[in-house]
This record gives structure tokens, C-alpha cells and sequence, in this order.
């Protein structure tokens, strides 16, 4: 495997761990954007999640959007933003706005069903207990519903994050930093070497944060319900299949 | 907007169309079909489930830009590196699906079969899968709409290739707003048009799940 050999020479290269082209300054820009996306991306979708489906109203309508929010591609998405940014101002179109209002477009879908699922979800007996000790509505919500929708919308977050990471690295074909820059930059130049590792870098990246969502998910499980939890893996997770197109 | 650039070019749209549909069906189906053998076999011999799922997983995490043009140094500006990815995206769906709608099959309704004598495969085929079809169903509406969203990336790996992500590409390279919407735009709707039908297709799957929602309302 000559390729996968030089892919190791140019990641090893010293070089390419410095300077703002280097590895950590890209990865960091990779970070930084995603992390600002999905913040965005839940400060839209938890709310509207939330009072959704505590109040389940609208709840076709919460649903339809976010069906076809994810059924929409993200390339599509940025490019489209790129224009229509730089006709605002023509600074915006070629930062990172594009990239980032793609990013929302894909998180905001599965964060918001598993949100709305998760608190819609709760057993209405629980609930209906709660109003009968005097719970007011906010208490209900604060202390019997999301405690128990935590480990679905948690589920939902990880989806949403992971799959900004793994696609933000489409904003470098729109100009965008991050580690797509090596694949773009490499096939430009037919440097196979620097797009092989790009790849590895990317994929690691990707895998890396799968992981890291899937200890914080079950670290915000509250105790008692990490024990229902199936064992034999054969029922699929709740909406973890909306992942979509990276 | 340039709308006379779009009346000229509405038969490179219907081209750009075709090629879309065309690239993303070969992925679906190669992809329905590896599934299929995989989920069996992860159903049939419960100790591959996991790891068939967890190999999966970790090719679906990838990001698609990452193998299509890490491809090429091996497999060349082909049909091939568009479809082998498309194929790999689409196998977490599929077999995850798949395997779930097998395992729904109720236990009495094997026994059932076996009690009248069916053979392994004849229960396979005439009373798993179809019991199964709901959830393949909805796997089919997945892995088609997130393929359909991948062939827009294969447009990076040049003119031929792309489906309606060629005019992305190309308008975002002479900086012409138009083309780039030319592309986006139908992209989306052919996407969201999926969606549709196979959400149709799907009620029609499980006639009494609607047969139930009327009974309750």
C-alpha cells in the first residue's frame, strides 16, 4: 500500500503540525465551528422541542419540518447560502457563515424530534402523578419529564454533533478552513499523499467524537434508567437512523 | 437570477436528472442487497450482530468528500469510486433495519411456521421478510434520501459525475449564482420528493397501522 505509506510520511512531516495550515490549527478551526453550530442548533431546537412536546401541540408540524430538514442535502444548503450571504454583504459569503448555516440545517432536525419524542414519550401516569401532588407546569417539566427524556434527547445531540463534524468538512469546498482543506487542496493539486491523510485525519476525527458522545450520553443517563437499558443491542436506538448525508 | 441561462440549459437539468436518480438507484439496490445477506446473517448468528453493526457505524461516520477523493489514486475518476461509497453509506441503514424488522417477526408466528413443517428458508422468505417489510420499507426511505444528498458530493470528483451536484460545483467555481441554484434547489426537491414517496409507499406497506389510527380517532 504505497499511498497509505506516503499518507503516513505527510502526517509524520513536521511541517504540517505548524502554522496556521498546520494540522492542530486546522483541527481547531474544524472544532471551533462545529461546536458554534451546535450550539446555535440547539438554542433553536431544544426550546421548540420542549414545548412541543410538553404542551403537544403542533406536533405534526414539528415533525413534518424536521423530516424534510433532514432529508435536505447540506452541500445544497451551502451553496445556496453562499450567494444569497454574499448579496447581503458580499464579506459574508466567503467566511464561514455558509458553512455554519449548513451545519444548523442538519443538527436542528434530530436534536428537535428526539427532544420532542423523548418528553412527549414520558409516561402520562408519571405526569398526571406529578399535577395530582401540585407540580406546577414548570416543575413538571423540570422534574419529571426531562429527567426522564434525557437519555433521547441526549441520543438526538450526539446525532446532531456528529454528523456536524463530519460535515463541516464539506465547507472547504466553499472555502472554509478545517481539515477538509487537505482533501480539497490535495485533489486540486493531485497530491495523493496529503489527501490520504486528510482522509485518516477526518475519519479519525469523526470516529473520535462518536465515542466521546456516546460516554457523555451515558453519563447524563440518570442512574435509574441506565439499568432498563437492553442489553442484546437488537432494538434500534431511538431516531438514531436520522443520521443522514455527510 | 438569470432566467434566459435557465431556459437554455433546462436540457443539461433533465440530464443532470436522470444521471442523479441513476447514480444513487445502483448505490440503493448493490447496497439492499449486501444488507440483506449481512442482516440475515447477523439474525442467524446473534455473536456477528455486533460487530456487523459496529463496522457499519464506523464507515457510515466518515465524511463522504473524505473517501470519494481518497478514492481516486485507486480506482480513477470511475463510476466506481462514486458507487462504492454511496454503497458503504447506505449499509448501517439497511442492515440495521433489516435486522430489526426480522427480529419483530413474533415468536409464536415462528413456531407457528415451524409447526407446519416449514423448511429454515421457506420461513425465511414467505413469513420473516414479509412481516419485516415495514421496517425495510422505512430503511429504503433513509438510505434513498441520504444517497440521494451524497451524489451532489461526487460532483467534486468532476464533470462527469455529480447528478445535479455538477451545476453546484460549476457555478461556485465561475462565481454564478444562478447555476449554483440550478443545482441546489432541484437537489433539494428531488430529496424531499423521495421522502414523500416512500413515506407513501410505507403507509401502504402497513395498512393497518392506518386501519388502527382511524379506530382510535
Amino acid at each position: 500500500m504505497d499511498i497509505l505509506s506516503q499518507g503516513f510520511t505527510w502526517l509524520t512531516d513536521p511541517t504540517h503540525w505548524d502554522g496556521p495550515r498546520g494540522i492542530p490549527n486546522r483541527l481547531l478551526e474544524h472544532l471551533l465551528i462545529s461546536g458554534i453550530s451546535l450550539a446555535i442548533a440547539l438554542a433553536v431546537a431544544l426550546p421548540i422541542g420542549i414545548w412541543v412536546g410538553h404542551t403537544r401541540r403542533h406536533t405534526a408540524l414539528a415533525v413534518n419540518i424536521a423530516n424534510i430538514g433532514r432529508a435536505v442535502p447540506s452541500l445544497a444548503i451551502i451553496a445556496i447560502a453562499v450567494p444569497i450571504m454574499s448579496a447581503i454583504d458580499p464579506q459574508l459569503g466567503f467566511k464561514v457563515y455558509p458553512t455554519v448555516v449548513g451545519m444548523v440545517v442538519l443538527a436542528v432536525p434530530p436534536i428537535l424530534v428526539n427532544t420532542y419524542a423523548g418528553i412527549a414519550g414520558v409516561d402520562r401516569d408519571l405526569v398526571e402523578a406529578g399535577r395530582g401532588m401540585g407540580m406546577r407546569e414548570s416543575q413538571l417539566l423540570r422534574n419529571v419529564e426531562l429527567p426522564l427524556a434525557v437519555p433521547i434527547i441526549a441520543a438526538g445531540i450526539r446525532s446532531g454533533g456528529v454528523q456536524i463534524v463530519a460535515t463541516v468538512t464539506l465547507g472547504a469546498i466553499f472555502g472554509f478552513g478545517g481539515l477538509g482543506r487537505y482533501l480539497i487542496d490535495g485533489y486540486a493539486v493531485g497530491d495523493h499523499a496529503q489527501i490520504w491523510a486528510g482522509a485518516v485525519l477526518v475519519a479519525a476525527l469523526a470516529i473520535t467524537t462518536e465515542l466521546a458522545f456516546l460516554v457523555l450520553q451515558r453519563r447524563l443517563t440518570p442512574r435509574g434508567l441506565r439499568l432498563r437499558q437492553p442489553r442484546s443491542g437488537a432494538e434500534p436506538e431511538p431516531e438514531r437512523e436520522v443520521a443522514a448525508a455527510t | 437570477m438569470d432566467v434566459g441561462w435557465i431556459v437554455d440549459h433546462l436540457d443539461d437539468l433533465s440530464y443532470r436528472l436522470v444521471q442523479h436518480i441513476w447514480l444513487a438507484g445502483i448505490a440503493v439496490v448493490i447496497g439492499f442487497v449486501i444488507s440483506l445477506g449481512l442482516a440475515i446473517l447477523a439474525v442467524r448468528r446473534r455473536s456477528t450482530y455486533g460487530p456487523i453493526l459496529a463496522i457499519s457505524d464506523i464507515l457510515f461516520t466518515i465524511p463522504s468528500v473524505a473517501v470519494f477523493v481518497a478514492l481516486v489514486p485507486v480506482t480513477g475518476l470511475t463510476t466506481t469510486t462514486v458507487e462504492v461509497p454511496l454503497v458503504m453509506y447506505t449499509l448501517l441503514i439497511f442492515v440495521r433495519n433489516i435486522a430489526a424488522g426480522l427480529d419483530s417477526v413474533p415468536t409464536d408466528v415462528l413456531e407457528a411456521a415451524d409447526g407446519m413443517g416449514f423448511t429454515r428458508r421457506r420461513r425465511l422468505w414467505e413469513v420473516e421478510f414479509p412481516l419485516a417489510i415495514p421496517l425495510i420499507v422505512a430503511g429504503l426511505r433513509l438510505a434513498s434520501v441520504s444517497t440521494i444528498g451524497l451524489v451532489t458530493v461526487s460532483g467534486i470528483l468532476g464533470d462527469n459525475f455529480g447528478g445535479l451536484g455538477y451545476f453546484i460545483f460549476a457555478g461556485y467555481d465561475i462565481g454564478f449564482p444562478t447555476e449554483i441554484y440550478f443545482g441546489a434547489i432541484p437537489s433539494i426537491l428531488l430529496a424531499i420528493a423521495a421522502d414523500i414517496v416512500f413515506v407513501q409507499l410505507q403507509n401502504r406497506a402497513t395498512p393497518w397501522a392506518r386501519v388502527a389510527a382511524e379506530r382510535v380517532t
